[in-house]
């Protein structure tokens, strides 16, 4: 068993997926015999050939909506927007079709499609393809929106999406697509699509957060650690359905809760959190749940793109003050 | 000088004229022969317009929710289904009850869907088309991938999509154009061209002297038909679905016909669109001229017609009996609306379903 990254882990789902069922075909820009911008796609053009690793035409919103064709036709296509800002396009055939196919038929057709992109900046990438987008879709009744933050993570969890019988968003953090590597099993055992990741435990303070910004947080946690402070960290992996209990045991432990989050704060999954623990568990909150988030601000060019992101010194300020109220 | 490296033509057909004789200077396809077949599509066309009649005066009485007339569009709409056979796929915008009809959609269905209950979608044939589509165009893309779909697996099914004038001017459209081209897919898209996009007509479009030409742009045979002819609207609904069959790629057919009523029952056409053209638009309508052909064939008369009137009131009347029937007992549970968000109910979804059940006899307010 090799040891592979989180991209590599994408990859390693969709070659074990593809081999399992003739029914799943990779629809997207460069997939094909150029193996994806980010390699996501390596070896399976060879592997399959042109019918079941297929290079579009650059066109977004054909991507999207023939995924949906197929999908409703017996086909279980998984479609990759080259970069998070493509996949706007697209929100058309996710939002009016893809999501709403089963139920406006009363289940008579359906869309089992993945679509998969890498999201998230600090890649020093261009214009629009640094976005985090994962609440423009966690929004959208009829479908399920996952992010992994680690290669088996990656492996589980992309398997699950495209087996489950209904459309699943797959985004992909890219910053960490290469950050860590892990021996991941190419065992064609799937994880759940709604169930939260407990990443360490700890008794004083809650961190929650999911992509990338777990290695921000992890890191914050350690230096928190380091100052004699137990921290929990779990990364939410399933944004949508959103595993609550995890996030509420461990809020009834610890008493305080950071939530981090890449994405601009107004309207985020930050937000949901917050006001779910409100609703569900806020007499055992020993001080006001925090948010570090991306500023509401458009995604700076990559020389100030760092000083959007949240980073480990406001986590952990911000857990500061969490700790300081008594 | 420049070296021509690509032109174009668009050929134009029309074998029935709006008096009901057949034109002279062209090869006159079998159907015109075909007198049983002729009589079965022209009843279903003044079924289809009695339907319509009937749809328009159920949302004026209240009894249904706005509702997209087909009234003008019957040859267009009754040939495309008629070309298709059973396996094929449909993927229609939401006006082609004609089409649909003739595939095996209820009347009853109709009224469901625009009387607010999802079950009109719910078709029981043909169980693959797509449902209705209120996205402008965007069915183009779902009968592309269909058509992929189809191709990858070998089946020699054939994906038709319809879209208005008013759609062919969306990406979506032309994005199918190009996916039926790159990959030589079996697909056949119709542009229904009734000349007004709601108000906009086609004169504002674009100043393309026809949206075949869309088509041809993209590398596909294109062609454009008279859309009240339901002759000419059926040969070529068969030349484009029998190529695409035999694995000769796609098709794109401009039928042009004219919309007789108002977008939607939402809409008033009197706002901006002169009576006199529509009066005009009368005498080019499809049923009275497929009618004075059939009459002067000796394949109909007076007596018949009336007999086709009185039958198609009966079943018009009994799809909106079967509707109020459903509407009235066997409404739709407030659980409904969750039981088909998803294969398997997630968490989330459970909890509100329980609410959504506690507060059941709430919102009863229409």
């Amino acid at each position: 068993m090799a040891a592979i990254t989180l991209i590599e882990g994408v990859t390693m789902a969709l070659a074990r997926a593809m081999q399992d069922d003739p029914a799943v075909v990779v629809l997207g820009e460069d997939v094909g015999v150029n193996g994806g911008v980010f390699r996501a796609t390596a070896g399976l053009h060879e592997r399959f050939g042109d019918e079941r690793v297929i290079d579009t035409p650059l066109a977004e919103v054909m991507i999207a909506g023939m995924s949906v064709g197929m999908a409703a036709h017996g086909m279980k296509p998984v479609a990759e927007a080259q970069f998070c800002g493509f996949s706007i396009p697209m929100l058309d055939h996710i939002f009016c079709h893809a999501s709403r196919m089963r139920n406006r038929t009363r289940g008579r057709l359906s869309c089992p499609m993945v679509l998969r992109f890498p999201s998230g900046g600090g890649i020093h990438a261009p214009e629009l393809h640094s976005e985090s987008p994962e609440t423009l879709f966690g929004h959208i009744p009829g479908l399920r929106v996952v992010i992994p933050s680690s290669p088996s993570r990656a492996y589980g969890l992309l398997l699950a999406a495209i087996r489950d019988p209904d459309p699943v968003i797959f985004m992909e953090p890219k910053r960490i697509y290469r950050w860590q590597k892990e021996e991941v099993a190419d065992d064609g055992e799937e994880l759940p699509l709604d169930v939260c990741y407990t990443l360490r435990d700890g008794s004083d303070l809650t961190l929650v957060t999911w992509g990338a910004m777990v290695k921000e947080t992890l890191a914050a946690a350690d230096q928190l650690e380091g100052e004699g402070i137990s921290v929990e960290v779990i990364d939410v992996a399933t944004v949508k359905p959103l595993d609550m209990d995890t996030i509420v045991e461990s809020v009834e432990r610890t008493g305080r809760c950071v939530i981090v989050q890449e994405a601009p704060r107004h309207c985020g999954l930050a937000a949901e959190i917050a006001a779910s623990l409100a609703d569900i568990g806020i007499w055992n909150l020993h001080a006001p749940v925090k948010r570090v988030c991306g500023y509401d601000v458009v995604m700076p060019l990559y020389r100030n793109e760092m000083k959007y992101m949240p980073s480990v010194k406001r986590i952990v300020d911000a857990a500061q003050q969490v700790l300081e109220v008594s | 000088m420049a070296r021509t490296v690509a032109a174009f033509k668009v050929d134009y057909f029309q074998f029935l004229k709006p008096d009901g004789t057949l034109v002279h200077d062209q090869q006159i396809p079998a159907l015109a022969r075909d007198l049983k077949r002729l009589v079965e599509l022209y009843k279903l066309m003044v079924l289809t317009r009695t339907f319509d009649k009937k749809a328009i005066t159920l949302q004026r009485t209240g009894k249904i929710g706005t509702y997209a007339s087909s009234l003008g569009h019957e040859a267009a709409h009754i040939a495309v289904g008629a070309a298709m056979k059973d396996e094929d796929c449909l993927a229609p915008s939401y006006r082609e009850y004609g089409a649909q009809f003739y595939r095996g959609v209820k009347l009853t269905d109709v009224l469901l869907y625009w009387g607010g209950d999802e079950r009109g979608n719910d078709f029981e044939i043909p169980r693959h088309d797509f449902a209705w589509c209120v996205p402008i165009a965007t069915q183009c893309l779902h009968a592309a991938g269909a058509a992929m779909a189809f191709k990858l697996r070998k089946e020699t099914r054939v994906a038709v999509a319809i879209v208005g004038d008013g759609g062919s001017s969306k990406g979506d459209f032309l994005e199918a154009i190009n996916a039926g081209s790159a990959w030589k897919l079996p697909l056949v898209l119709v542009i229904v061209n009734n000349q007004w996009a709601i108000s906009v007509p086609r004169s504002k479009q674009n100043k393309a002297s026809t949206l075949a030409q869309k088509g041809i742009a993209g590398g596909l045979p294109s062609i454009q038909v008279d859309g009240n002819d339901l002759i000419a609207c059926v040969w070529a609904m068969e030349k484009a679905v029998n190529a695409a069959r035999q694995g000769k790629g796609a098709f794109v057919i401009e039928m042009l016909t004219y919309r007789l009523g108002d977008h939607t029952t939402a809409d008033d056409a009197r706002r901006y669109r002169p009576a006199e053209e529509v009066e005009q638009a009368w005498d080019n309508e499809p049923i009275k001229r497929l009618r004075a052909y059939l009459i002067n064939q000796g394949a109909w008369d007076d007596q018949k017609e009336e007999a086709l009137n009185v039958e198609c009131k009966e079943w018009v009347q009994q799809a909106a009996d079967e509707y109020f029937d459903i509407i009235e007992n066997d409404p739709q549970p407030v659980t409904a609306m969750f039981d088909h968000m998803f294969e398997q109910l997630p968490h989330d979804l459970v909890e509100q379903r329980a609410l959504a059940e506690r507060y059941a006899d709430d919102g009863g307010h229409h």
